[in-house]
Order: structure tokens, then sequence, then C-alpha cells
């Protein structure tokens, strides 16, 4: 607390926070390569919508923009729309 | 306050990668969307809450409670359609799943095989 000034503190936890995004990322990207069935992959992109969500808001952090905000409410619609029309897509018999 | 964003950011990336190590390490769907959903949508709330804190004028409070409010009457709404067309395709479960408690009404599976369903047995 005593050098409050000489460190920014929402950089590093922008940068810490980032950095842990963009490995869970990462991380569903392998997921959604080798899912087994078309059921897990969809399962990986709806985590990935979450996370496109977290990153939109951490940049809307880093460049001080509020507005980006309401790209992340916009992100989550369309995420919860795609998540169960694929779904009702696999559900009548897609490829498994 | 930019403490506190910053603590909020910070937990809520720890968060999401827990849930995409569990969507990557988990045996078979359902525990894959178990981890995916809860700890993913927990996340996503921990870094609207830091993003409401930073900013802190009305509108983006505003915004991002309902963006953690909709996240979260959404999420489960998505993982149970999802899990719901992934049993009513069959597909596999890990271990040997004896508990089955869909398995009673029987036309629940029924209903999408379509054609495959041997039509003259009844």
């Amino acid at each position: 607390m005593s050098f409050e000034g000489e460190i920014n503190v929402l950089g590093v936890g922008l940068a810490v926070g980032g950095g842990l995004y963009l490995i869970s990322i990462a991380i569903a990207m392998v997921r959604i390569v080798r899912g087994p069935s078309s059921f897990d992959r969809v399962v990986a992109f709806d985590l990935l919508s979450g996370l496109t969500l977290g990153i939109m808001v951490l940049l809307g952090l880093g460049f001080g923009q509020p507005v980006l905000l309401d790209a992340a409410l916009a992100i989550a619609v369309a995420g919860f729309l795609g998540t169960v029309a694929f779904a009702r897509y696999l559900e009548r018999g897609g490829s498994r | 306050m930019n403490w506190m964003a910053a603590f909020f950011v910070i937990a809520g990336g720890f968060f999401s990668l827990v849930a995409a190590i569990g969507v990557l390490r988990m045996p078979d769907l359902y525990t894959r969307m178990h981890a995916a959903t809860k700890a993913g949508a927990f996340g996503a709330a921990l870094v609207l809450v830091g993003a409401a804190l930073h900013f802190g004028s009305l509108r983006t409070v505003v915004v991002a409670a309902a963006t953690i409010v909709f996240f979260y009457l959404t999420a489960p709404v998505a993982a149970q359609v999802l899990a719901r067309a992934a049993y009513r395709r069959q597909l596999p479960t890990w271990g040997d799943g004896r508990i089955d408690e869909i398995r009673e009404p029987r036309d629940f599976v029924e209903e999408s095989r379509g054609p495959k369903s041997e039509p003259g047995e009844e």
C-alpha cells in the first residue's frame, strides 16, 4: 500500500488475469480440436463464449472504455443462443 | 479501488482457468459440462464485478449486473438443453453409471431415435 502510485496495480492485475484468460482459451481450443463427439465441441464453444466475454471486459478495463461492457452483454446473448441452437440441431440428429 | 478490481480480475481469470482445465481433463461429456458451466460462469461474474468496481458509474454497474444476471439465468438452461440432447442421442457416460433417473419414462429416449427404433415390435 505504501508504494501506491509507483506500481500500476490495475495494470498488473490485467496482465495476470489476461494471461490466465489466454491460457484458458488455448485449453478450450484443444478440447474443440479433439472432442470425441460434437457435444464436447459445443461445450467447449459455450465455455469459449464465456471466456470471450471476460476478455471483452478486460479490454474495457484496460482501455478505460465502459462501452465494451455492452459488447460483453451482447456476447453473452449470442453465446447462449448459439449453444441452444447447436443443442437443438444435435438433438434432432446431426452428426454425433 | 484499483486493488479490488485487480483482485477480482485475477480471481476471475483463475476460475476461468479452472473451468478450462476441467473441460480438458474430465472423462466424459457430462462432467465436462459440470466444470464449464459452473466455474466458467463464476469467473465471468467475478471479472464483471471487478469492472463494475473500477468504473463505478451507475450505468456501468447496471450493465454489469444485468450481464451477470443474464449469464446466471442462461448458463443452466444451455447446459440442460445440451445434456438432454446428449442423453437422447445416448452418448456414453464414464464408468458404469448405474443410477439413471430419466430411464423410467421410456418414451423420453424413444422419441428422437427415429426410424431405427424397430416400429413393428408392439
